[in-house]
């Protein structure tokens, strides 16, 4: 068995120079202590070991320590892929610092494999130095046969390249469970939790929650939560005493703003924002929504909050489901339908009956690999276009996209505020790593949350004491809004051309190129209700800009960093409101040389720029099913900058690296 | 269907918006005659469509429900029985092909203080939206569902319908139509419909007392309405209308009495052998034999075996209400649920934004 002990400055193969600090000695060993200023961990085994609950648990032990974090959960569209196989692993990435961050990290500094199809899947992906921890147990020959190795990577020395600690997890968790009346089976099972003691005492995590967590998480199985309790524990004793890590590492707490701060991912905080939406503008939630992956959980988590009147409707199709969030909001409901992107296919229909009956919903799109069935359980955002522009006739819509995990509570707020004030369905464009990415976040104080209040029309507007329905506000272009049961005020609306005003039905030429024509003036008004264009260029001489929008902010910011601590300069630019775009975009697009434009597509932002500004934006595209890695963005960027510089203009004369 | 006794129950404070809007909205009106359910708007029907004869029959019959035209809406799908809710002077939505269903389902889920009614014809419900259907009445969400049934689509022009018959001759089908018809009644007491009635369009008496037993139903109603359609499948139910043979082959149901039907009585509704009905001379059998109509069995499978007992060729139809009971609205137990989990933990927003596990950053 090649067991290396990690010690001294490269244990965690980060590269950082990690400061060694005054060793301890528990229990007569001698321990050192080294401190790093950021970490990726990368944990990964079978779909049912349990790893992404391992990484949600590290993960809240990190955010309750205060380091700034970033996670990206990785795992198989199968629920139980055959066991011990490639396709089955499951993995959970997580980086942490004592810094601002803003990925989940290019690459781990730390592999936990726990079985060998987790090692073949993953080493690739590990640094060499980096450190290897696997579960010596599982590689028996029947597992390695499984994945294709002929001889034991742990023992064979084709792993010398990394520092490979062997730990005999499996067996270990029996030995501590030997008294808790389990069979092996389900003791085994608790062997993540002894992986996360290990992981919490290697990484000096605070241990009460994930205690309180499995006491709460098994309250109705108290021998289950004492058995992953205990593991748990002898995972910490064991790394305090075995000799097998003689270091340990201090990541200290990252410096953020003063606040109160809890953990969240997208999903969560995109449901949260529905919620306060609804509490916000005084009217009730109806969620409308089919079960799909990974937008399922806003379902979920919508139906725990029916004390805030929310009313969850789980359909019997996309189409119902999107169907029945527009009846509610024809009733004066706040309509919300969640989906991914064969739901949008299927609910386009309905959207394009919201565009004309200009009601307000919220259509939330949480974004997945395509087409078809495509990558469920992984993330893109090619739906883009599709959210513009795929409907049957002119059926302009706002749409907007959140940053980063936590962001999709503010970006919820706005997709209702903008619905409730344009009378108008709204694309809300998330995607699967910001629903399954977490990060800390800044509790808002509710009050300082939107005011979302709506006017409902309460008595005629016409001349004659009769009520017009698509009489507008001259401001918004808002149509009236008046709720069935308010006397006086029947009307009819539907998908048939709408008169002027009264909203009967109409053929006429004249007023189909009106109303064609109002519907798009009044969705382009709304870039006079949003924020001008952000540019983040600290330097203030970039003659290079990048521009994003959606979940690419985290791996963007990290690659314009990388490329300003090289002395070079970058604007960044981050779209929030994809439609209509801020009024200034355009201008400011063209104070720069060069536009590069990321996205896990191909091109799809880039393609309206250059068709709405006639800006020169290079596309740089990668659908991969994983977020960007900021280190190869930042080499494109870097690539980009100094061919636009005066003295690399002649080299730059052959077709730049960045299209 | 809800009527005006638990207006406005939306589970929400009473301050909230929509009760505000409709209470700033004036008094209700609940004394309404058929001419205050007309619009200015010309209706559009072909002269002599069966239409017609419904629309004047509904408008007649909903102000003896007693409910204000402003607590109505009507919602509709896409054909020419949707172009309904253009007149009748209620809140409407005329929405798409076959979607009908699902939208009432969310606005009759979000305001249980409304009259939902859904209009929808053949092709509408029970081809593109047949799965809508089907949930929706297996749901009991409380709404009323009008489905004109004329066995043809008319709005585009006279192709076969999913309840044409076997062989029928139209545009799409020059050598005769290859599928075999859905019979609406059957699918809906398939789907355990808690109240599924079927009448003509011409039958102003039969039309009305079908309406009002389904409009007084809490939950989910389905009215299979026959209607004409005289520009491309005129006459289909005259067998059921010609009054040489209407007799012969119309079962009527009324709860309660003997299914004896056809002239003089000469036929009526047994048992068969194998727990299904069969239909019988009236003089060959033992007057005990014969079965007396029980729209409220909770068991569909008496219902089912009443739907069965006619044909593509519309012999031995029943006509009324084959099946009413009583079961809790989807609507009523969602409101419910919310009222439960505020009595179980008030909302409070800070607290949920929060969660259990926070850490403070001090200045």
């Amino acid at each position: 068995m090649t067991s290396t002990t990690p010690s001294t400055a490269t244990a965690a193969g980060n590269g950082h120079g990690p400061a060694e600090l005054a060793p301890s000695a528990p229990g007569g060993l001698v321990k050192s202590v080294v401190e790093l200023d950021r970490v990726v961990i990368r944990l990964a085994g079978d779909s049912g070991d349990g790893m992404q609950l391992t990484g949600n648990r590290f993960t809240s032990e990190t955010a309750s320590f205060g380091n700034d974090l970033s996670t990206l959960p990785n795992f198989p569209a199968e629920i139980r892929a055959p066991t011990g196989t490639l396709p089955g692993v499951s993995s959970f990435q997580l980086h942490f610092a004592d810094h601002d961050i803003m990925t989940p990290g290019d690459a781990p500094d730390v592999l936990v494999a726990m079985n060998p199809a987790a090692l073949k899947a993953n080493i690739s992906d590990l640094p060499g130095g980096g450190l290897l921890i696997a579960d010596s147990d599982e590689f028996t020959p029947r597992n390695l046969a499984k994945v294709g190795y002929t001889e034991n990577p742990l023992e064979d020395g084709s792993l010398e390249g990394w520092q490979v600690v062997s730990v005999p997890l499996t067996s270990l968790t029996l030995d501590a469970l030997a008294d808790s009346g389990l069979g092996k089976k389900e003791a085994e099972r608790s062997k993540n939790m002894f992986t996360l003691g290990l992981l919490s005492w290697m990484y000096h995590r605070p241990t009460e929650g994930t205690v309180r967590f499995l006491e709460r998480q098994f309250r109705r199985k108290p021998e289950i939560a004492a058995a992953n309790i205990t593991a748990f524990r002898a995972g910490f004793n064991y790394g305090e005493t075995t000799e097998a890590f003689a270091v340990s590492y201090e990541v200290k707490p990252a410096p953020m703003a003063p606040g109160r701060y809890r953990n969240i991912s997208g999903n969560q905080a995109l449901a949260f924002g529905l919620v306060a939406a609804g509490q916000r503008s005084g009217l009730p939630v109806f969620l409308g929504a089919y079960p799909i992956t990974p937008a399922s959980d806003i379902l979920h988590e919508l139906s725990k909050h029916k004390a805030f009147g929310v009313r969850t409707f789980q359909a019997e199709d996309e189409i119902a489901g999107i169907g029945a969030a527009l009846g509610a909001a024809f009733g004066g409901a706040l309509g919300v339908t969640t989906t991914s992107g064969p739901g949008i296919s299927l609910k386009s229909e309905t959207i394009g009956l919201a565009v004309m009956t200009e009601l307000p919903l919220v259509v939330v799109d949480v974004q997945r690999g395509g087409p078809s069935t495509g990558l469920p359980t992984k993330t893109e955002q090619s739906d883009l276009l599709q959210a513009m522009f795929g409907r049957n006739g002119e059926a302009p819509l706002p749409v907007i996209a959140p940053r980063s995990p936590g962001d999709c509570f503010d970006a919820a707020l706005e997709a209702a505020r903008i619905a409730l004030t344009y009378r108008t369905p709204v694309v809300l464009l998330s995607d699967g790593y910001l629903a399954n990415g977490a990060e800390p976040w800044a509790i808002p104080d509710v009050d300082s949350l939107p005011d979302l209040r709506v006017d409902f029309a309460t008595e005629p507007n016409g001349e004659d004491g009769t009520f017009l329905p698509y009489l507008r506000d001259p401001e918004t272009l808002a149509r009236a809004w008046a709720v069935p049961g308010t006397a006086g005020l029947q009307h009819r609306i539907g998908g048939l051309e709408k008169a002027d005003k009264t909203g009967n039905i109409s053929y006429d030429p004249a007023n189909h190129d009106l109303m064609t024509r109002t519907r798009q003036a009044k969705i382009d008004g709304i870039a006079a209700d949003i924020p001008a264009t952000e540019v983040e260029d600290p330097d203030g001489d970039a003659r290079v800009a990048v521009v994003g929008w959606g979940s690419t902010y985290g791996p963007i910011g990290a690659a314009c960093r990388r490329i300003r601590r090289s002395g070079r300069s970058i604007a960044q630019i981050h779209l929030r409101h994809v439609n209509p775009m801020p009024a200034d975009l355009g201008d400011v697009l063209r104070r720069y040389d060069r536009v590069v434009c990321p996205e896990m597509n191909m091109g799809q932002l880039a393609l309206l720029l250059r068709a709405k500004y006639l800006v020169d934006v290079e596309s740089h595209t990668q659908v991969r099913g994983l977020p960007f890695r900021a280190a190869e963005l930042a080499a494109v960027l870097q690539g980009v900058i100094d061919s636009t510089t005066p003295t690399a203009a002649a080299v730059a004369a052959a077709p730049g690296g960045a299209r | 269907m809800t009527t005006t006794d638990h207006v406005h129950d939306l589970g929400m404070p009473a301050a909230d918006p929509i009760s505000a809007a409709i209470a700033a909205g004036g008094d209700k009106q609940t004394e309404l005659k058929a001419k205050d359910l007309k619009t200015d708007q010309e209706v559009r029907w072909c002269p002599g469509c069966g239409d017609y004869v419904i629309l004047n029959a509904v408008q007649s019959f909903l102000p003896s429900l007693g409910i204000a035209r402003e607590d109505m809406v009507i919602v509709s799908g896409i054909g020419c029985s949707s172009r309904f809710p253009y007149y009748m002077n209620t809140y409407g939505m005329h929405s798409i092909h076959g979607r009908a269903p699902a939208i009432a389902t969310g606005l009759a889920a979000a305001r249980p203080d409304l009259s939902v009614w859904v209009v929808t014809g053949d092709g509408d419900a029970l081809s593109i939206g047949g799965n809508h259907l089907i949930h929706t009445l297996r749901r009991n969400v409380n709404l009323t569902i009008l489905l004109f049934n004329n066995r043809i689509y008319g709005l585009t022009k006279g192709q076969y319908s999913p309840t044409s018959e076997v062989g029928k001759v139209t545009k799409s089908t020059p050598m005769g139509s290859l599928d075999h018809p859905f019979n609406p009644v059957s699918l809906a007491l398939g789907a355990d419909a808690t109240f599924v009635g079927r009448a003509m369009d011409s039958d102003r008496k039969g039309l009305t007392e079908v309406l009002r037993q389904a409009a007084e139903h809490e939950g989910t109603a389905l009215v299979e309405i026959y209607q004409n359609c005289n520009i491309f499948n005129d006459g289909a139910f005259d067998l059921l209308k010609d009054p040489a043979t209407a007799a012969q082959w119309t079962i009527p149901l009324v709860h309660g009495e003997p299914l004896v039907f056809g002239p003089d009585g000469a036929s009526c509704v047994v048992r068969d052998e194998y727990g299904g009905l069969r239909v019988a001379e009236t003089n060959q059998v033992d007057p005990a034999e014969v079965v007396v109509h029980d729209a409220h069995r909770t068991d569909p499978s008496y219902a089912f075996a009443l739907s069965r007992l006619s044909s593509q060729d519309l012999r031995y139809t029943a006509m009324g209400v084959f099946r009413a009971v009583q079961k809790p609205t989807y609507d009523r137990m969602m409101a419910e649920q919310l009222d439960d989990a505020r009595a179980q933990q008030p909302a409070d927003l800070d607290a949920l934004l929060a969660g259990s596990d926070t850490w403070v950053v001090e200045a």
